[in-house]
């Protein structure tokens, strides 16, 4: 059982796609999951079932439309090169969008719940105390929604660490580039190396337990919220 | 003065309200539950945005054709039937909330007045989750106080009360509606809320506007279903001129005549209310010389009207320039021969203060 470098490269890559589309997810998912919330648009039925499309759907048949939509041929990768950035499929790039597209569900549904909770009464209350409204999003919405944050992130975070047949399918098998831990481990099996294997495997059982652990605690310390 | 045009149309619900309602004292917007009084409150407050209203406060526009004074612009205190008070926030900070909103030339009332005015100094380190539903509409109320509102909405703010907190509010409401002075309009559907506590009462029905006006003469209307309950009363105001007599009594006076009370607390030329029921009010044709009732009231005989019981018969009786209700049996009626404009005494059973 040994941990090579290109483990531990696969290791960071893995960490850094997960720290990133979780961020970006938050940052992209609020306005989605808020507008989700409150809204009475006949519309709504659509982008919940859109949004709701890679619970179903298995991690191949996305991560083909994304590489032909991705790659030098597809919409997106000819918009990127004529900009003169690259096509993105097998890139950290491409990846990124890959495991957002992938986590968007865990992101938006948890959101979406804290704010239909955090949201009627109490906002009708805060703008008759003068609150205009984006104080009240922020005085109000953000921290009644806090645990709705939490689980977003930790679920998209977690489910990112282990995601395998999209990242397969575009691009994620490039050591030292694009090769993520899942795939990396899947590569020590193929090859019989199963102490490889079982090195990179524990570290993904154990940093999970930890991180798991973290949030049941912090949420356990401070007092967030229960409205329901 | 506030002076609104609204007219809402929503299929099975629909609410016509064309109003001037006056800039002092407390309005009570009365009617049963599905008669459209919240709907106007939400309105008023733009908390409900009905197309092609008209909403004037003091000379101000919020609402006509071309504009819309959004919620957090109008300068009013909302409270609403249940406390919602912010949870993750304690009930000092909930206070606060709308206060630190303000400029300093807006802040008029201090967080000090009005805790004291509520009795709430002992739970600002509490959370709402910790607090009994009276504290909770207690801290609500404080709230919507502490924005220095030109304007006091409140919708119901007992009606999710359990008997004994209600009784813990009652108080607080009246010293707000003597205190301070602010318009208030307070939608209720209990008319032992309504009669202690309105100056004035708007009627609503299906959506309209029954009937409108000062609360003694809506409740004493021949035409309005008030006086046509078990329950039928008015309303007097009178003045304190002696808080306490030697043998623990407090002096009222009516227009010019006396009136004894038991309740102790009062102020010497203290303005106040007493509500007398119907069933409570005894007729004399002379003045009773060897009776246990202490008030006797000179009154005139304005007219008379049925009762619900055939049996029973409604007098509406003048004194001074107030309106008072006894009632009598029938045979009394006819024993005593009364006519309208006669001379009578009125006896009165139980005062009860408001």
């Amino acid at each position: 059982m040994g941990i090579s470098e290109a483990d531990l490269i696969a290791l960071w890559t893995t960490l850094k796609l997960a720290v990133v589309s979780t961020l970006a997810l938050l940052v992209l998912c609020t306005p989605l999951a808020w507008w989700l919330a409150r809204t009475r648009s006949p519309y709504k039925v659509v982008v919940e079932a859109l949004v709701a499309l890679p619970l179903v759907l298995p991690p191949t048949v996305m991560g083909f439309y994304l590489l032909v939509l991705l790659g030098p041929q597809g919409a997106v990768g000819r918009f990127f090169e004529t900009l003169g950035l690259g096509h993105l499929a097998f890139t950290f790039s491409g990846l990124v969008i890959g495991s957002m597209l992938f986590s968007l569900p865990f992101v938006v549904q948890p959101l979406q719940n804290a704010f239909s909770i955090a949201g009627g009464r109490l906002l009708e209350v805060a703008a008759t105390l003068r609150a205009s409204p984006f104080d009240r999003f922020v005085s109000l919405v953000l921290p009644l929604a806090q645990r709705g944050f939490l689980t977003a992130s930790v679920l998209s975070f977690a489910h990112t660490l282990g995601e395998f047949g999209m990242i397969l399918m575009i691009g994620g098998n490039i050591p030292g580039r694009t090769q993520v831990a899942s795939i990396a481990i899947y590569n020590h099996v193929e090859a019989m190396d199963y102490s490889a294997a079982h090195g990179l495997s524990l570290i993904l059982v154990a940093s999970s337990f930890v991180l798991l652990m973290l949030v049941f605690t912090l949420n356990r310390r401070f007092k967030v919220v229960n409205l329901a | 003065m506030l002076k609104f045009d609204f007219e809402v149309n929503r299929g099975e619900f629909a609410l016509a309200a064309k109003l001037q309602l006056p800039n002092q004292g407390v309005t009570a917007l009365f009617g049963r539950s599905g008669s459209g009084k919240t709907t106007l409150l939400r309105c008023i407050a733009g908390l409900e945005k009905v197309p092609k209203g008209y909403l004037e406060f003091n000379g101000e526009v919020w609402q006509n054709t071309n504009t819309f004074l959004a919620v957090h612009q109008r300068p009013l205190g909302y409270v609403f039937q249940e406390a919602s008070l912010f949870p993750h926030l304690k009930v000092a900070a909930n206070l606060l909330y709308g206060f630190k909103r303000l400029s300093k030339e807006q802040k008029k009332l201090q967080p000090d007045e009005v805790i004291n005015l509520l009795g709430i100094e002992a739970l600002l380190q509490h959370y709402p989750d910790e607090l009994s539903g009276g504290q909770r509409q207690r801290v609500a109320i404080g709230r919507a106080l502490l924005t220095s509102p030109k304007l006091l909405l409140m919708d119901e703010p007992m009606a999710s009360l359990d008997a004994t907190s209600k009784a813990e509010i009652l108080p607080f409401l009246e010293k707000l509606r003597d205190q301070l002075r602010i318009p208030i309009i307070y939608v209720s559907h209990a008319i032992e809320e309504v009669t202690r506590l309105a100056d004035h009462l708007v009627l609503l029905d299906a959506g309209k506007v029954v009937a409108e006006g000062e609360i003694q003469n809506i409740l004493t209307d021949p035409n309005l279903p008030f006086i046509q309950t078990e329950t039928a009363s008015t309303v007097l105001k009178a003045k304190v001129k002696q808080p306490l007599t030697s043998d623990g009594l407090t002096e009222l006076t009516l227009g010019q005549q006396p009136m004894f009370i038991s309740q102790a607390g009062l102020e010497q030329g203290q303005e106040t209310r007493v509500r007398v029921m119907a069933s409570d009010v005894v007729l004399a044709l002379t003045p009773p010389q060897d009776t246990s009732l202490l008030n006797c009231l000179t009154a005139w005989v304005l007219d008379i009207q049925p009762d619900p019981n055939p049996s029973q018969a409604l007098v509406r009786l003048e004194v001074g320039n107030q309106r008072l209700l006894a009632r009598i049996s029938k045979r009394s009626l006819e024993k005593l021969a009364l006519e309208e404009r006669q001379l009578i005494y009125a006896l009165i059973k139980g005062v009860a203060l408001n």
